[in-house]
């Protein structure tokens, strides 16, 4: 695996090596090592443990069946899925431009790429209006030559996501790329491949745990996304109101509903990050 | 160095990092605490001396405009004083007072809302409505889709933009519908009227149903629309010396320049109607 060059997310996901059985845990760890860490773990579960605490359980069933929570749900899921399948389709060969060819101000591309990972999401929604609102500065041709409007569609919630979530696809992609040993696609250029049959043959197979790790980021980050979707795509039951958006609006009027619903969404991304981690992120 | 005295030196060390972290987990936990103990120096207080420190007020996104204009009076009144001012949505405003936020006063933007904090037991008194909103169409500069009325709305083909039904404006917004009869889909439902009213202006909806004080604060970035059934829909706003105010003498006299001639100028100014 290391040799394949699972670097940074991929590494995150797997979890590191395994701990064998019978080990004594936590021996020989310095207490002023392991009493913050401790800590850190605490701060970061104690959040999801209260919401299991306070959730409503004796109504959860009914919270949970209405019709409303699997529109948002189901749409949810259908967004990020299509948020993540545009990210590798534009994201991968982009972290291949990266990490493989050399051009000039190719450090400032970098960090334009990576610029939506610190980017407030309201910001990014702004932009993304800005871009291609309907009076945006594409956004206004798309309207008049196609007809076509992002904003309040759930295209436009598609759009949103993947601008927020295809860096982590990218920069996860270039890492595993910059890791991998390019000897291999150059042995491929001499035996007469074209530089597209080797990275369709050689490279992309030589990056797959990098690029199913980073498209499990990006699926995840899109599930959650909340500033960039409501500010470009608005707030429609259906149509563009994703899960995070409903949790939000429900808090408004009924925090036991907006528990409810976190709930549901803690559990998916859970289930999706645990799972998928052992079945393709342990490739060797 | 012996063996013995190194491994003291090291439970030292040890020590002084479990401690720090200790005293920097006191510290955030102190944050929480300390708002309700200034509250309680601070309701003691008789309320009959001269105002002074802050006033912290929260208040619904659509006084922003007039109270602002208010806090500055407030403060050239009374020299020593400070008002500070979180706007919000009502709802969310109510939920940061029930869960401990150390305000002073609070202004909402509907009944509903207020009954939030008296219901929770947080509000001094009765809360007294001090102003009254009105909806209005708000659409683009020249009403270029010629709207003239609420049924206008629900021709095919227009964008509007309306709030959720769970924040004051929806909620108005909808009860002026039903009294005209009429049903309305629109692109999306917003999370406050500002929001709504931004769709608006950055032309990518045609046309929210919002309060006349938001197109007035607009400006000529949007155009409004009176419509009849508006007058179904009139919100009352409350506003509440909350019960525990860390100034509580300097929130009544806040209160009192809001309900009195001069603040109640201010606030028709900005279109708001009087109680």
């Amino acid at each position: 695996m290391t040799s394949l060059g699972g670097t940074g997310a991929a590494d995150t996901l797997k979890g590191g090596p395994r701990r064998r059985r019978g080990r004594q845990p936590f021996k020989g760890v310095p207490l002023p090592l392991l009493i913050p860490a401790l800590l850190g773990l605490a701060f970061l579960i104690l959040p999801l443990v209260a919401l299991l605490v306070r959730a409503p359980w004796s109504t959860l069933p009914e919270q949970l069946t209405s019709a409303e929570v699997w529109q948002a749900l189901r749409l949810s899921l259908v967004c990020a899925t299509a948020a993540t399948a545009l990210s590798l389709l534009i994201g991968v060969p982009l972290a291949w431009l990266l990490a493989r060819t050399d051009f000039p101000g190719r450090g400032l591309v970098r960090a334009l790429v990576t610029l939506p990972l610190v980017l407030p999401p309201v910001v990014g929604g702004v932009a993304l209006l800005m871009a291609l609102g309907r009076n945006g500065i594409v956004g206004q041709w798309l309207d008049s030559w196609f007809g076509v409007t992002l904003p309040f569609t759930t295209a436009g919630v598609i759009v949103a996501e993947t601008f927020v979530a295809m860096p982590f696809l990218v920069i996860s992609v270039e890492g595993t790329l910059r890791a991998a040993d390019p000897r291999y696609e150059e042995a491929a250029t001499t035996l007469g491949a074209s530089r597209f049959t080797a990275f369709r043959r050689v490279t992309l197979p030589l990056i797959a745990p990098g690029i199913a790790a980073g498209a499990v980021l990006a699926w995840a980050r899109a599930l959650g996304e909340f500033g960039a979707t409501i500010t470009f795509a608005g707030n429609f039951p259906g149509r563009t109101q994703t899960m995070p958006l409903a949790v939000y609006l429900a808090l408004q009027s009924d925090p036991a509903a907006a528990i409810a619903l976190s709930l549901v969404l803690l559990a998916v991304s859970i289930a999706v990050l645990a799972g998928l981690r052992d079945r393709w992120m342990t490739a060797s | 160095m012996t063996r013995s005295a190194r491994r003291t030196r090291r439970t030292r060390r040890t020590l002084r990092l479990a401690g720090a972290g200790a005293a920097a987990l006191l510290a955030l936990t102190a944050c929480s605490s300390s708002d309700s103990d200034s509250a309680d120096s601070g309701t003691s207080a008789s309320g009959s001396t001269k105002p002074s420190g802050t006033v912290n007020v929260f208040a619904a996104a659509s006084l922003k405009e007039s109270f602002t204009t208010l806090g500055k009076e407030f403060e050239e009144a009374h020299p020593g004083t400070e008002v500070t001012f979180n706007f919000g949505g009502s709802d969310t405003l109510a939920a940061s007072i029930t869960n401990g936020a150390g305000a002073d006063v609070f202004a909402a933007a509907s009944p509903k809302t207020m009954k939030i904090v008296t219901d929770a037991g947080d509000a001094t008194g009765t809360p007294a409505t001090f102003v009254r909103n009105q909806l209005e169409i708000a659409t683009l500069p020249g009403n270029p889709d010629n709207i003239s009325s609420l049924k206008d709305l629900t021709e095919s083909g227009l964008k509007v933009v309306l709030c959720d039904a769970e924040v004051p404006c929806g909620a108005a917004a909808r009860k002026a519908l039903d009294a005209g009869g009429l049903a309305l889909t629109p692109v999306s439902y917003e999370q406050d009227v500002k929001s709504a009213l931004t769709k608006v202006e950055l032309k990518e909806a045609d046309a929210a149903v919002v309060y006349r004080t938001d197109v007035k604060a607009a400006g000529d970035k949007v155009e409004g629309v009176d419509f009849p059934e508006s007058a179904d829909a009139i919100n009352d706003y409350p506003i509440a010396l909350l019960k525990d105010a860390p100034n509580a003498t300097a929130a009544k006299a806040f209160i009192e320049l809001v309900r009195s001639a001069e603040g109640q100028k201010v606030l028709t100014a900005a279109g708001f109607l009087k109680p």
